[in-house]
């Protein structure tokens, strides 16, 4: 009898996904923002715990599941898929741009193109240095895994356009898949050292951070009145990188080590 | 009516990703390039040519608002289908680039953050930033943009 209740209750989840992803998204920012009340007097955002306790819960669903994409790997919460996917995610996203201060956003406009050169550059002579350190010593390998370190998608674009093995797309993806996911947890820990409270250091750190979804989550945990600025410039930061990384950076890479 | 605020902002968000796309084409990259960024834009224009011209209705705003304030709740479900087995499992060269890349690029944050005078937090700001935070009726919200508004 409990099992074929706890059967009915799985099949309403599997057919109304969508629907019990909302029901279980809030049920967990409730009880973050609980959390956020009781145990940290409110200093921490409840956002940032929300998302942290995701993150958590992907890790969870991935070792039950075996799958990549955490939770919504399990069947009954397929609908977090499709809320969390790249479609509701940039929807929303466009959405926030409805809050902008034209006349902030326009001050830091070549800010955020210093921003987005820097956070390009940076994280590849990172990433490249790295590849060397570890005994890459062609120009395909060490170029796949500098472009991961900017995006986990600029990574494999970039590897596929110029030829890289498997192995080295998978580490180049790993590496910005934990980049992106350090991002969304790191932020609100530095987000006072680095002054990042007004929408001109928002727009710098999300053309230096890049990635959209570390940048989204990071934000929210921070500050939500930040998160148009931020995702202004970093939804700019993947394209740009998919541009350089298989040209100029391929092919100063190949002039270095030959 | 709320449905023509959700409208825009699809009409926004299709015609932004459309022209990423067309411009990464233009490029021969293998990406769309900046179509979400176009697409705020676009809804930045579309809000400002709307209320000047006293057509940014309350049902409009709503349509456009509820999808800001469901902005965390999304980030929240994104987190929540990460990889994130596969980025504990990295192993050492996965998390010095990681760890590398992101030390350098907070303290360029820090450093641009520092150039050019700061400014108070204007009030527009402010409450923008409540309404995506989920938190204000966005309704009843109104965007202040008198400088008396601007607070210290």
């Amino acid at each position: 009898m409990g099992l074929e209740i706890w059967h009915g209750i799985e099949h309403v989840f599997v057919e109304q996904s969508l629907v019990a992803a909302f029901a279980v998204v809030g049920a967990l920012i409730l009880v973050s923002n609980l959390a956020a009340k009781r145990f940290t007097n409110g200093r921490v955002h409840g956002s940032a715990i929300a998302i942290v306790l995701g993150l958590v819960l992907a890790y969870v669903g991935g070792l039950y599941t075996g799958g990549k994409k955490g939770l919504a790997d399990i069947p009954a919460l397929a609908g977090i898929g499709l809320m969390g996917g790249a479609m509701l995610r940039d929807f929303a996203i466009v959405a926030t741009a409805f809050e902008v201060d034209v006349i902030e956003a326009r001050r830091a406009g070549l800010l955020g193109v210093l921003a987005l050169a820097l956070g390009t550059i940076l994280p590849f002579i990172v990433g490249t240095l790295t590849a060397v350190a570890f005994g890459y010593h062609d120009a395909v390998s060490i170029t796949t895994i500098g472009a991961g370190a900017i995006t986990y998608i600029v990574g494999p674009v970039t590897g596929a356009a110029i030829g890289a093995d498997s192995t080295v797309m998978a580490l180049s993806i790993a590496t910005g898949v934990t980049k992106a996911v350090m991002v969304m947890v790191g932020t609100p820990l530095v987000a006072r050292l680095i002054g990042l409270d007004n929408p001109r250091s928002a727009m710098a750190y999300g053309g230096l951070m890049g990635t959209v979804s570390g940048v989204a989550g990071g934000l929210a945990a921070t500050d939500p009145k930040l998160v148009p600025y931020g995702a202004l410039t970093a939804t700019f930061h993947t394209g740009i990188g998919c541009l350089v990384g298989p040209s100029i950076l391929f092919l100063t890479v190949r002039a270095l080590v030959g | 009516m709320i449905v023509l605020g959700v409208a825009l902002l699809a009409a926004c968000t299709l015609i932004g990703v459309y022209l990423g796309d067309l411009l990464g084409l233009a490029l021969g990259v293998k990406a769309n390039v900046g179509g979400v960024g176009i697409a705020m834009i676009l809804l930045i224009a579309a809000r400002l040519w709307l209320s000047r011209r006293g057509k940014l209705s309350k049902g409009v705003q709503f349509g456009v608002e509820f999808w800001a304030g469901m902005y965390i709740p999304i980030v929240v479900a994104m987190a929540a289908q990460q990889n994130v087995v596969a980025a504990v499992s990295g192993g050492p060269i996965v998390l010095i680039a990681a760890t590398g890349s992101l030390v350098l690029c907070f303290g360029a944050v820090a450093l641009l953050s520092r150039i050019g005078h700061r400014d108070p937090v204007a009030a527009s700001v402010e409450h923008g930033g409540s309404i995506i935070g989920g938190e204000t009726d966005p309704a009843a919200s109104i965007h202040p943009v008198s400088p008396a508004g601007r607070k210290g």
